[in-house]
């Protein structure tokens, strides 16, 4: 098929940037949305242009790094997909696709796609861990976790930190990324004696790194790739309240 | 913004019970509306009680606004360059209203101060004369009022569904099954709420009310 | 054929203790010295790559104290590929009581390694894999677990014995996030220093030690050079020499490729491990083979047509009677179940036959219609939903209603950087863990067994034998401007400048894509020496032409990712071409490495432990057309004894 892409094009972080139109001819509709972009940048590169930039690496859907708002939404118009994953078999002939990057100031852009997500770096270090030195744990069975929490704890550790949610957010707030890794942490017994100076470490962080306050919209969890539930944030806030109120 | 929110709501919902009077006649209501400025005495002096409320209110809407206007700001601070393909809203509308619908809302809070309290722009205008005074604003010859009221009720609702769930949210709920039960509580406050106030004004325009 | 190599002296693993192999780790851990808890933070250590080894390497150790500076290419060290590893991770716990212990684990690792590992090695990561999984419960890893709160098994791969941890089909991410939640916090602690998008472009030796690496940032394009008392490569596997493979797209040889440049010995770099079930490819536009759990072939049946012509009717209009179930029909006993290079060279072989199915014939069917009448629609969605649901986006088949379609990939490189049992490699101070090294796996890798090695290398054995090398210290502090230094830098910028003068008329990836092409047709699932011979005249011809019309567009002064492909793909080049002779000179078939030659009249590998059993290390040569020097490590299997495999 044959279709139009305008895509974000930045030279550099000082660029202004503007969007590029760019005909792609004879795609396949098997072919994955990057593969589409490969396809691009092998003639760009021929044509003596340069080439589009992108984060992508496992295109399996999850090791996070490929990040494109399609057409107004993160990640393209497939539910629960990441870019690596949408097929363009998805679009229509003739269509005209928009290719943005995540828009965050948390996120500067590098280069065209690319953004620069170190502020989620920040949030875990912040506090997205628990302590377990090397060679000082008990023996695993030590401490039974019941089920339901592990499975809970799970789902929310499926988080790829990928940004979707912030890049989606009106308020340009990374409150569901935090979230989902106070709770799969919060949920685990390891992960108590942290539990209250993670929560407000991690949130103190998250603000400090410039992003915006959440006011529950619900975009992040539509466009998450993994689902991650807006339950979560909820989950945070009680723990934020907890923890507070226990520190006054 | 979830604090000041949930007493704002508890006002409204006492204001619409005081309102749903109006269906008891004229004498009721006004000597209603007369047992407002009582209320606290001889405690407190004649209207005291109705200040300290007006006080509190005012505190409530100008902390709420303030609130809201830090959130924008660091929305807007968050994403400094937009996006050139307008997003779609994939949450709900209410959501994504609540900012516009919050302006819509301080504008109606404005007007009908001065229609129904200070009675400046009301058509009949007479202090204590509240049942008349109500009937006379809704008069079907003023239907713009009624179209302007409603739909100021309507915002009032869309940011309420939103508001009063995402308070609850805000101030840490968590559980999925709690997340449905607020959801539909939001909803269900907000439709009686809705349907409520609106019934007073259409009262008045089928006659029910005059 | 000799022409391709020189043979050079043996070589021999000096660091394992000898005697009995059960106390062999503790002995070593004893005799190990120890580096005073003051001075560890006047010593430096780099550790390139964040994946599960150097993930957990460099947690390990700025928890200890040691002054860490950790490299990845990727934008976060979260995103190292460890995070795509789905099915699980063994450990010799026994908790179902089913038999399992230290020494099983070590039986089957070694047994299935097909006789080509140490049993050293083996041994002590048999013992460590209950380290682990108490080190991750420890972390908050949310493994899957039963009613009662403990911790569930399942048996993987066909072992007889429950003993696989995992976290539903993400474990290698949970464990990956273990990993770099750990990290984080000594990054946070000021423990490591994190350079993230840094690629290491060299190595540098000083006075015959490790001392440094060269590394590019990949954001602003600058060189520096980054000075250490020792180096642990953590850069994993090779598989993307064959472009097509699970690997991510940035997965590469360069780190290994450059250390093995300046002295490194290559170790069976022939031994590669074809994943029987991954998705097929679907046209020229392909960029990567996305795998799906081997578990899928606990319930699925695979078939192809018995004729060639049916091939491209739709599966449902092929009667049964027409169907050719070759798995269960060659190996009745272990049918959809045998091991990961058999079910794959089966499939080459039908394909072969012209029965393929699906674009360009290269595919097989894997059926789950018996599945769905025996347990059920909802049952077989309980078990494998997450994994159909994969395969219907990027097919857009739904696996209810038509049989997937599978086809062998290029999924884990057994092969390595020569270490010996302290994962010390031939270049004193540079240490190698995780795939990166060739250490445990022999010439085939069982399944769950890569994130158990990657783990137990990073925070069990390199923290101990790490401390040992850098105890003999300290070491002279090493100026940016030693000569030594200087050159290595020179290299590498020299390097990008001709890389980027070329500016010829043919794309990196088109390159890549053709080797891939000669990889996958003379080196993949089968060999001979004809086909061997070829490739390494192809593959020399096409680096010669690299060399002269590669295009990379930009400059070397800003995020360039046609200059890194380049990079990469210039040293995939003369791995391919090693790859090529130690299989050409590996005449017998083992493991992954299925030589035409040497088969059983039925058509089984064959293996010649009389000549063979040894780990093939190769020194690189210098000069165009010098030749590399196989050095012969003898294996000596004092306590599980060769046999053949059979699953008939």
């Amino acid at each position: 098929m044959d279709i139009q892409v305008r895509v974000w094009r930045q030279s550099g972080p000082t660029d202004k940037g503007r969007m590029v139109t760019y005909d792609v001819k004879d795609i396949s509709p098997d072919a994955s949305f990057l593969e589409m972009l490969d396809v691009l940048n092998e003639k760009l590169i021929l044509d003596g242009d340069d080439p589009i930039a992108f984060d992508h690496d496992c295109r399996e859907g999850i090791c996070g790094a490929c990040s494109m708002v399609i057409d107004g939404t993160a990640h393209g118009p497939e539910k629960a997909t990441t870019t690596c994953q949408l097929h363009m078999r998805h679009f229509k002939q003739g269509d005209t696709i928009d290719v943005e990057p995540w828009r965050a100031a948390a996120f500067p852009v590098i280069k065209d796609l690319v953004v620069d997500r170190t502020a989620f770096d920040t949030i875990i270090q912040a506090g997205g861990y628990i302590t377990a030195p090397t060679g000082a744990a008990p023996e695993a069975h030590a401490t039974p976790v019941p089920k339901k929490d592990a499975d809970l704890a799970f789902e929310a550790a499926t988080c790829i930190g990928c940004g979707a949610c912030v890049a989606a957010c009106p308020n340009g707030s990374a409150m569901l990324f935090t979230a989902a890794k106070v709770a799969h942490l919060g949920l685990m017994p390891q992960g108590q004696p942290e539990r209250d100076t993670r929560v407000i470490d991690m949130l103190q962080a998250q603000d400090d790194a410039g992003f915006g306050g959440c006011t529950n919209m619900g975009e992040c969890s539509q466009v998450c790739p993994k689902g991650i539930p807006l339950t979560l944030i909820g989950r945070l806030n009680s723990d934020y309240r907890k923890a507070i109120r226990k520190q006054v | 913004m979830a604090v000041t929110g949930f007493l704002l709501v508890a006002f409204l919902y006492v204001h619409m019970i005081g309102n749903l009077k109006i269906f008891f006649g004229e004498e009721t209501f006004d000597h209603y509306a007369h047992w407002l400025r009582s209320i606290g005495t001889p405690l407190l002096p004649e209207a005291w009680y109705l200040y300290i409320q007006r006080g509190v209110l005012t505190v409530a809407v100008i902390g709420h606004i303030v609130a809201a206007v830090i959130l924008a700001r660091r929305a807007r601070l968050a994403r400094p360059v937009k996006y050139a393909h307008r997003p779609k809203v994939q949450g709900s509308y209410a959501a994504r209203t609540m900012r516009w619908g919050g302006v819509i809302v301080l504008l109606f809070v404005i007007y009908h101060i001065l229609d129904l309290t200070t009675l400046t722009l009301n058509p009949h205008g007479v202090t204590g004369e509240v049942y008349r005074n109500v009937a006379e604003d809704f008069a079907p010859s003023r239907w713009y009022v009624t179209l302007f009221y409603t739909l100021s009720i309507v915002a009032v609702g869309f940011h309420l569904r939103h508001g009063l769930w995402s308070a609850v949210r805000t101030l840490g709920l968590q559980s999925p099954r709690g997340e449905i039960y607020a959801r539909a509580t939001a909803l269900v406050l907000s439709v009686v709420l809705v349907v409520g106030y609106l019934s007073v004004p259409f009262a008045v325009l089928v006659g029910l009310v005059d | 054929m000799a022409d391709f190599w020189n043979d050079g002296e043996a070589i021999v693993d000096t660091a394992a203790p000898e005697g009995d192999i059960e106390t062999r780790w503790e002995r070593r851990k004893f005799s190990a010295k120890l580096v005073n808890p003051a001075n560890r933070r006047k010593l430096t250590v780099i550790v390139v790559g964040t994946g599960l080894a150097g993930g957990s390497a460099a947690a390990t150790l700025a928890e200890a104290g040691y002054h860490v500076k950790s490299y990845c290419y990727q934008d976060s060290p979260r995103r190292a590929h460890s995070i795509a590893a789905q099915g699980g991770i063994n450990a010799a716990k026994n908790y179902r009581n089913d038999g399992d212990s230290i020494y099983r684990l070590f039986y089957d690792t070694v047994k299935g390694g097909d006789f080509r590992a140490r049993e050293s090695n083996v041994y002590r990561l048999a013992t460590v894999s209950v380290n682990i999984i108490d080190q991750c419960v420890a972390q908050g890893v949310p493994f899957a677990r039963e009613y009662g709160g403990l911790l569930d098994n399942r048996s993987f791969g066909g072992t007889q014995v429950s003993r696989t941890f995992y976290a539903r089909g993400q474990t290698g991410q949970q464990l990956l996030l273990g990993a770099y939640q750990a990290m984080e916090r000594q990054i946070g602690l000021g423990n490591i220093e994190m350079n993230a998008r840094h690629e290491m472009l060299e190595l540098i030796i000083v006075e015959g030690k490790a001392r440094g690496i060269v590394v590019r940032d990949m954001v602003t394009g600058e060189i520096t050079t980054e000075m250490a008392d020792a180096v642990v490569l953590a850069s994993g596997g090779y598989g993307n020499v064959f472009f097509l493979s699970t690997n991510a797209k940035g997965c590469n040889v360069t780190a290994s490729w450059r250390a093995h440049r300046k002295g490194a010995l290559f170790a069976n770099p022939c031994y590669t491990q074809i994943h029987p079930t991954c998705i097929p490819e679907s046209g020229t536009h392909q960029s990567k083979l996305t795998l799906m759990s081997e578990s899928l072939r606990n319930d699925g049946r695979v078939w192809v047509p018995k004729r060639a012509e049916d091939c491209q009717k739709p599966a449902a209009q092929i009667a049964e009677e027409d169907r050719d179930y070759y798995l269960e029909r060659i190996y009745p006993s272990f049918g959809n179940l045998v091991p990961r290079d058999i079910a794959s060279r089966a499939a080459k072989n039908v394909c072969d036959e012209g029965r393929g199915v699906g674009p360009g014939g290269l595919g097989v069917y894997l059926d789950f219609a018996d599945a769905i009448k025996r347990l059920g629609k909802k049952a077989v969605e309980a078990k494998y939903g997450n994994l159909f649901e994969m395969y219907q986006r990027i097919t857009g088949e739904d696996p209810y209603e038509v049989p997937m379609r599978i086809y062998p990939a290029v999924h884990y490189t057994m092969g390595g950087l020569w270490v010996d049992y302290d994962l010390q490699s031939t270049i004193p101070g540079l240490f190698v863990v995780g795939e990166a090294n060739f250490s445990d796996h022999g010439a085939n890798r069982l399944g769950a067994s890569a994130l158990m090695q990657g783990l137990g290398d990073g925070y069990f054995v390199l923290p101990t034998t790490l401390g040992n090398y850098l105890a003999n210290g300290p070491y002279e502090k090493i100026s940016e401007d030693h000569e030594e230094v200087v050159a290595a830098r020179a290299e590498v910028e020299n390097r990008i400048k001709r890389l980027l003068e070329i500016d010829g008329d043919r794309t990196v990836d088109s390159f890549h894509r053709e080797l891939g092409h000669i990889m996958w047709e003379y080196c993949g699932m089968e060999r001979t020496e004809e086909g061997l011979t070829k490739a390494i005249g192809l593959i020399r011809a096409l680096k010669e032409e690299f060399w002269q019309r590669v295009k990379v567009p930009g400059t070397g002064e800003q995020l360039n990712q046609n200059l890194e492909k380049a990079g990469r793909v210039a040293d995939f080049f003369e791995l391919g071409e090693l790859m090529c002779i130690d299989a050409l000179h590996r005449r017998e078939s083992c493991g992954g490495h299925f030589r035409a030659e040497s088969q059983t009249p039925d058509g089984e590998a064959l293996r010649h432990d009389d000549e063979f059993s040894y780990v093939a290390a190769w020194e690189y040569a210098t000069g165009e057309s010098a030749k590399p020097t196989l050095h012969k490590e003898q294996l000596e299997f004092e306590y599980v004894h060769p046999s053949t495999r059979s699953y008939k």
